[in-house]
């Protein structure tokens, strides 16, 4: 066999009632690669992360990852086997540190944390992992011992980050990590992603078309729940039905 | 921060030395109820904590602690009965009236109604999470109140309590010693286990379950855990206030002591060390006080709670730290200029190769 893919989604469908918000979405992401998933608003990306990571239940269809069936996990089980998320409204935990959030995520994927007694505050064993974590996403240093909640919304989308990297990814999926970032804090997110592409494979959803044409290797247009188009950057912008479909009701708007 | 809690731990030392003293002072002052009094502080002290670790530290509303409370009061009871009676319990377990047998029985029986309600309640989460734990307290408080072996309604008066290392119980300053030297235990055990591993997993629990599970943890063995050590301090504490009172009932289980419990955590400061304790000391003193006042001294408690809730954010001890200057543990709001940039600005950008450009706004 030749490569085989990290993450492959086989005909996901996902009904809320008569609203259809997966429709039929096979995709694959290859080792290595970094596959952006792109669509208007409502098309069911945000949905399908959430399938993937097994905190919503399809209602039929199958994920795979690394060659093992993990539709019928647990959110923790695939977090474990190696899948990580970044959440497009940051989830983060307000009254610990930055580091703090950082070297939760190193905890739980050391083990358990059933240990009772000794300072966690204090132990290089989930310190120096957490601030590896914090300095490859690009947080200032003096940020990393400030409450959560008095970071900035650029900075919280940083951590986000910095939290996925700790759990030691094996795919990244990343649902909209440049949303609501200045001009100058998206490029410095552009970079810190391209810098990790290759290593860790990525599913992006973004709207931040620039960053997403930089970075992609391919990318899948999803429109009402439904892939309409997958390919190459060079082949999605020449793609006339993207362009008739995806951008004249763009347009419209 | 961290020098906050420093502070916070040395509070705990400074209250704990200083409340040693009662016994010495308070014949000074001829009022040798007092020290009776600060017993059932100290008492209330380790049961209030014991739900702190569930309420503030992680975010589980129990309302049904007064159950673990009440069982380590009638592990207590049932013994002493059994040793009167000379028969075994169950014809297994023989009866006693020794502390050193009936507090570790006490906190292992509390222990195992932890395991078995928690198991089963944290099944569930939110309203319906706090009217299960309700409803398996209520539950033990009628089945203890249908027990006529034991007493039933009327309860189990205990008298003839054994020396504990030649220390005479009877004697109101030594149970004191020994209900406050449980409670230092208990609260240095307390700030240990938030500071671990296990606490800070708790801490995020309390603060976002989806984000434990996003980084891979599942929470409901924490949960347990949590719920399993909070039964045991409030069973030991059951068992140190039957000794004290000498007398055990269903009442130690009812719902209103479920409440009251909740009521020190709150008043004291949720998530707090020291605020429990204090908490079980203000209401406590203000039951005793007031009720020496009138018979409807309820009418005045409520009130002053209200008042406390309303205008001492983060309770007794959030006032402590304001007026020290201390730092609270979360800001409420955002600081100025520091919310989320919002839409850019279609300028801020070189033009995308498709003209395809859509807000930040949270969508599917």
């Amino acid at each position: 066999m030749a490569e085989a893919p990290v993450l492959s989604v086989a005909r996901l469908v996902k009904r809320f009632g008569g609203l259809v918000a997966t429709d039929d979405l096979s995709l694959e992401v290859m080792p290595g690669e970094l596959h952006a998933l792109i669509g208007p608003n409502g098309a069911g990306k945000t949905t399908a992360i959430g399938q993937i990571m097994g905190e919503i239940t399809p209602d039929a269809g199958a994920i795979r990852f690394l060659g093992e069936d993990i539709t019928a996990l647990s959110t923790p089980a695939r977090v474990r086997r190696g899948l990580s998320r970044t959440f497009q409204i940051t989830q983060l935990l307000e009254d610990d540190t930055a580091e703090g959030n950082v070297a939760l995520a190193v905890q739980a994927r050391a083990g358990h944390g059933f240990r009772f007694w000794r300072n966690a505050a204090r132990d290089a064993r989930l310190r120096e992992p957490a601030r590896a974590a914090l300095a490859q996403v690009g947080l200032a240093e003096a940020r990393w011992e400030v409450p959560v909640a008095d970071l900035s919304h650029g900075e919280r989308k940083q951590l986000e980050l910095a939290v996925a990297l700790a759990t030691g990814p094996r795919l990244l999926l990343l649902d909209e990590p440049m949303a609501g970032l200045g001009a100058s804090e998206s490029l410095r997110m552009t970079e810190v992603l391209r810098a990790l592409k290759g290593r860790i494979p990525m599913l992006l959803v973004e709207h931040d078309m620039d960053a997403v044409f930089s970075l992609a290797d391919r990318i899948s247009v999803l429109v009402y729940g439904h892939c309409v188009a997958s390919g190459s950057p060079h082949q999605i912008r020449q793609d006339p039905q993207v362009r008739a479909a995806y951008l004249s009701e763009e347009e419209g708007v | 921060m961290r020098s906050v809690m420093k502070d916070e731990r040395a509070w705990a030392v400074l209250l704990l030395a200083l409340a040693a003293f009662v016994p010495v002072v308070a014949p000074m002052l001829d009022s040798p109820a007092t020290v009776a009094l600060a017993t059932r502080i100290a008492i209330y002290a380790i049961a209030a904590s014991s739900l702190n670790l569930l309420l503030g530290g992680g975010g589980l509303v129990s309302f049904g602690h007064a159950a673990y409370y009440g069982l380590g009061g009638y592990v207590v009871g049932i013994l002493y009965a059994h040793y009167v009676s000379g028969e075994a319990f169950l014809g297994v377990i023989p009866g006693s009236n020794d502390l050193l047998v009936t507090l570790p029985l006490a906190i292992l029986v509390g222990g195992l109604g932890a395991l078995v309600i928690g198991a089963l309640s944290l099944r569930t989460s939110g309203v319906q999470f706090i009217m299960i734990t309700l409803a398996f307290a209520q539950m033990l408080f009628f089945l203890f109140v249908s027990l006529k072996a034991y007493g039933g309604d009327d309860g189990l008066a205990i008298r003839r309590v054994a020396p504990v290392f030649g220390l005479n119980l009877r004697d109101p300053a030594t149970l004191y010693w020994i209900s406050l030297g449980l409670l230092a235990a208990w609260l240095f055990l307390m700030d240990r286990v938030s500071r671990s591993r296990f606490g800070r997993v708790l801490a995020g629990i309390r603060q976002g379950e989806r984000r434990m599970a996003a980084i891979g943890v599942r929470t409901y063995p924490y949960k347990l855990v949590a719920f399993v050590i909070a039964g045991m301090g409030a069973a030991m504490a059951g068992a140190l206030m039957v000794n004290q009172a000498r007398f055990v009932s269903p009442d130690m289980m009812h719902w209103t002591k479920s409440g009251e419990l909740m009521v020190m955590v709150i008043l004291g400061g949720l998530g707090t060390l020291v605020g429990p304790a204090l908490g079980a000391a203000a209401l406590v003193t203000l039951e005793y006080t007031l009720s020496g006042l009138t018979e409807h001294w309820q009418f005045i408690l409520g009130p002053i709670l209200v008042l406390v809730v309303l205008f001492a954010r983060g309770g007794l001890m959030g006032a402590v730290r304001r007026i020290a200057g201390m730092r609270g543990r979360a800001p409420d709001a955002l600081p100025a200029g520091e919310l989320p940039a919002g839409r850019v600005q279609p300028g801020d950008r070189a033009a995308p190769d498709l003209p395809l450009r859509e807000g930040a706004a949270p969508h599917g």
